[in-house]
């Protein structure tokens, strides 16, 4: 492997593990939607919100850095799918403008809309939030309708290098039922990993009860959803790469090639399964600290399936409406230089988990009550 | 062949230009007001006075007001560069994609990850960690600004990088140079010691009103104590970082200068327009027998001084600026902007001949010829000289505005110190003070007009146009989303004021703004 060959790796890494920690970090989202069922009184509410209210703001920098990070290292991505399936990437960034308002504005008085409204919001964030994205990162696998024609600069009257090629812009993805079921699973993942968290820092036994229950339902769910999905991937026909030509074409069971051909990326897949699994049972046998697990094994489950989209020779980003347009590490990331710039500023990421993981540390110390609930909004 | 509809290029506008307006009523006062907060929450720690303590939670308050939507409409903004702006993300992502995902890993994680200790972390912290992590979100802002504000000093001069026509884009080559010349340094000075300005207006203008009720004498005197002081200082460093950017404008943007003070026909020894009326309906794109000012008030001679340093320095108008001819400062000739078009148009067809060609000889050619015309590269979208011209009444008025409250700011500030205690019988001067608070923003949004609609049609100054760096989708989608934001932003606007409203006649007193059984 050659210098930038290296880097584009080591990018695509960065990228996957931050799209690993926003879906484990999504539990917010998950918690978000199952306030109306797991809450039964203002107070028990109050507990809940109060407790993914600390941590929103996580979740949110995690997604613009996402954006941030692959727009600085695979711009062509940011260009042609921010561009093209232009109605999923609004529709995900209006349901996170209303989660921004609404943890702060939702108890205040005079809040224009009332606090049912806010908490609808809250509601809808929660759950088109994971559903979407889960959708969108769907067609790193199955594809998408574009065209990348970057000679198009060279002409004066229609200059813009990418377009897509019908006119749902996005929208479509959610008709394909393996886009769909990954949305699904990462929205009941995300609700399995609340239950934990809820469970973990709230205390209330009513609600650590109630959580426990819901754990049964949404983990069933999810097993049967994820593992599906899972299993389609694996027995599908995937998006390879000449790494001499930069040829795209077809082939039959690439990611279970890319797990066989990458056998530490296999290793993280399924450790990561036995630890969200080992969370699961452990949430549902009442034990405590069951959350961290789970969490880590989701961020393994989904680091491992993002570089399973994009590492050993495949086009992380098909195009089903011309192969040759497909992404993929070579022809879509920044220049040498910038990556090696960029790849001194990651150096920081460690300091940077440094201090999240002490700020979480104090926040979560003791659980919350339904006093502390009362008295901090 | 498909060609790009103008309308799509307006919507788009439009769009980018209403988030980045709403954006920016927020943005400022997280900047200005966490300043005032932490320098009051030092106090507490330094004193051990609870006094500043509550203080400093009042002011607080608002600001968790205004932070949440700052982060909402900020998010829009990143993601629009690729929605809305897909061409310019792949033209120039290799440069401008770096500054984004810097200010996420450098800025945005501080910020988030201790704003939850400054609201959640005083009974689980002690004193010091807690000031620690106040200043830590401030800085985090501030920070998160330089950035964002280096990504756009960038596009109004960019350096740094080279075309490489194998990828069709623009590559970053000097990262020093993109981060830290001087127009992104003065820039960030001028703008975040702006934004210091409009929250110490905000502070000192809530604090007179309280005057003016008779109520929470103490904690008003002592927060216009801070925040006079601190925005006379702010309000300086903006003046200062001001003229400095007016001389980098003179050197980089002539066009937005002369727009900037209505100069259509430049020359030696030129006057600052001091105040003035445009001719309204003039063409700006073309000649006429009427002069285009319909009166001005001038400083002799400032306008050369402000641009070369000499008093009698050349300072192009628009019409030198279209027709060429002048001498620049390096002594070359200014080339018309009929001539950069062309030049541009032969480097535009330069590139397709260098992806058509296969013969080396032919590629080499074809090359060489788009190296030499490079520099001109974005001229050749263009269809009219005409369009180089910005929509100038917008940009001189602006202009205007701008300046004018900005020197009224210092005035305020230096009054408000000047009568301290005696200002409760200065019943008139509270009201003023108090009716200045939408002042400041409108200075700020002022500023960011001369910056943005000064500098069009570029996207990228002198290298991608707006109508080349635009997405490809139908105008109704575009539509659609301007309305939806334009909707959605003006609802929580309006919630924000009136939660902001019953927290400031709440009062510092009252212990919480939240609904007892919501």
């Amino acid at each position: 492997m050659d210098d930038i060959s290296i880097l584009q790796h080591y990018w695509w890494f960065l990228v996957s593990l931050l799209g690993a920690l926003l879906v484990f970090l999504m539990f917010v989202q998950g918690g978000q939607s199952l306030v109306p069922t797991l809450g039964k009184t203002e107070a028990q509410r109050r507990m809940l919100l109060l407790a993914t209210g600390r941590k929103w703001e996580l979740t949110f920098t995690t997604l613009v850095t996402f954006g941030g990070a692959f727009f600085a290292s695979f711009p062509l991505f940011y260009s042609t799918s921010f561009g093209g399936a232009y109605w999923v990437w609004m529709l995900i960034l209006l349901c996170f403008v209303l989660q921004a308002v609404s943890y702060e504005f939702q108890l205040k008085r005079q809040n224009l809309l009332g606090t049912a409204t806010y908490r609808v919001f809250l509601f809808l964030n929660g759950v088109l939030g994971p559903l979407l994205i889960g959708t969108a990162v769907g067609t790193f696998f199955t594809g998408a309708e574009f065209v990348v024609d970057k000679s198009a600069v060279a002409g004066t009257a229609m200059p813009v290098i990418s377009y897509w090629s019908n006119s749902l812009h996005g929208l479509e993805a959610a008709l394909v039922p393996q886009n769909l079921m990954l949305g699904i699973s990462v929205l009941l993942l995300t609700r399995v990993l609340a239950c934990l968290y809820f469970a973990d820092c709230i205390a209330d036994e009513t609600l650590r009860m109630a959580c426990r229950k819901r754990l049964w339902i949404e983990s069933g769910f999810f097993l049967l959803f994820f593992l599906t999905w899972l299993g389609g991937l694996l027995t599908s026909a995937g998006f390879a790469v000449n790494p001499e030509s930069g040829e795209v074409y077809s082939a039959a069971y690439k990611y279970w090639h890319n797990l066989l051909e990458m056998p530490v990326v296999a290793c993280i897949l399924m450790v990561g399964v036995v630890f969200v699994l080992w969370g699961m049972v452990s949430g549902v046998r009442g034990k405590r600290r069951a959350f961290w697990p789970a969490a880590v094994g989701s961020v393994m489950v989904v680091l491992a399936l993002l570089l399973c989209a994009g590492w050993n020779n495949t086009a992380y980003y098909p195009s089903v409406t011309d192969l040759q347009s497909s992404l993929t590490l070579v022809n879509s990331s920044s220049s040498l230089f910038t990556l090696k710039t960029m790849t001194y500023v990651s150096f920081i990421i460690p300091f940077v988990i440094a201090y999240i993981a002490w700020a979480w540390r104090v926040l979560d110390k003791e659980a919350i009550t339904a006093d502390e609930a009362a008295q901090e909004h | 062949m498909e060609a790009i509809d103008a309308s799509l290029v307006d919507w788009s506008r439009a769009q980018f230009a209403l988030t980045a307006m709403y954006h920016w009523l927020f943005v400022p006062l997280t900047l200005g007001l966490g300043v005032v907060m932490s320098i009051m929450e030092t106090l507490y720690v330094r004193t051990g006075r609870e006094f500043w303590k509550q203080t400093a939670k009042f002011w607080m308050k608002l600001f968790g007001i205004n932070f949440a939507m700052g982060v909402a409409t900020g998010i829009i903004l990143e993601f629009e560069f690729g929605t809305n702006w897909s061409n310019y993300s792949w033209f120039v992502g290799d440069i401008f994609g770096a500054p984004l995902a810097i200010e996420g890993i450098l800025a945005f994680f501080m910020e988030s990850t201790f704003i939850a200790i400054m609201y959640f972390g005083w009974k689980k912290v002690g004193k010091g960690t807690h000031l620690a992590a106040t200043w830590l979100t401030v800085i985090g802002a501030t920070i998160s600004a330089w950035w964002i504000l280096v990504a756009n000093a960038w596009m109004q001069h960019p350096v740094g990088m080279e075309f490489n026509p194998d990828t069709v884009r623009n590559e970053m080559v000097d990262f020093a140079a993109v981060a830290f010349n001087s127009g992104a340094v003065v820039k960030f000075c001028h703008t975040v010691s702006s934004s210091w300005v409009l929250g110490c207006v905000f502070v000192v203008g809530i604090s007179c009103w309280y005057l003016l009720r008779g109520r929470h004498t103490e904690f008003a005197h002592s927060s216009i104590k801070v925040a006079a002081a601190f925005g006379l200082l702010a309000a300086l460093i903006t003046g200062y970082t001001g003229h400095h950017s007016g001389r980098i404008i003179a050197e980089q943007q002539p066009m937005k200068l002369a727009a900037a003070e209505g100069l259509y026909e430049g020359g030696n020894g030129q006057g600052l327009v001091m105040a003035g009326v445009l001719r309204p309906g003039a063409d700006w794109t073309q000649p006429s027998e009427e002069d285009k000012m319909l009166f001005a008030v001038e400083m002799p001679y400032a306008l050369s001084l402000l641009a070369t340093h000499e008093k009698n320095g050349y300072v192009p108008g628009v019409r030198n600026i279209l027709e060429g001819g002048y001498t620049l400062p390096d002594g070359s000739t200014a080339l018309s902007a009929e001539e950069k078009m062309k030049r541009g148009r032969i480097a535009i067809a330069a590139l397709a001949a260098y992806r058509a060609a296969e013969d080396p000889a032919l590629k080499a050619e074809a090359l060489s010829t788009l190296r030499e015309n490079f520099e001109y590269f974005g001229y050749g979208y263009l269809e009219t000289p005409g369009d180089l011209v910005p929509p100038v009444p917008l940009t001189f008025y602006s202009f205007r505005v701008m300046v004018v409250l900005g020197g009224y700011f210092i005035a305020l500030f230096a009054g408000l110190l000047l009568l301290r205690r005696r200002l409760e019988k200065w019943r008139i001067v509270l009201w003023c003070v108090v009716l200045s608070i939408p002042l400041a923003w409108v200075a700020s949004q002022a500023g960011w007009v001369v910056a943005e609609v000064g500098r069009q049609p570029w996207s990228i100054q002198g290298l991608l146009p707006n109508v080349a760096a635009i997405s490809r989708l139908e105008v109704s989608s575009v539509q659609t989303t301007f309305y939806i934001f334009l909707g959605l932003f003006t609802l929580l606007l309006l919630a924000e004021l009136r939660i902001m409203g019953k927290a400031i006649a709440g009062g510092p007193d009252a212990d919480d703004n939240s609904q007892p059984n919501a």
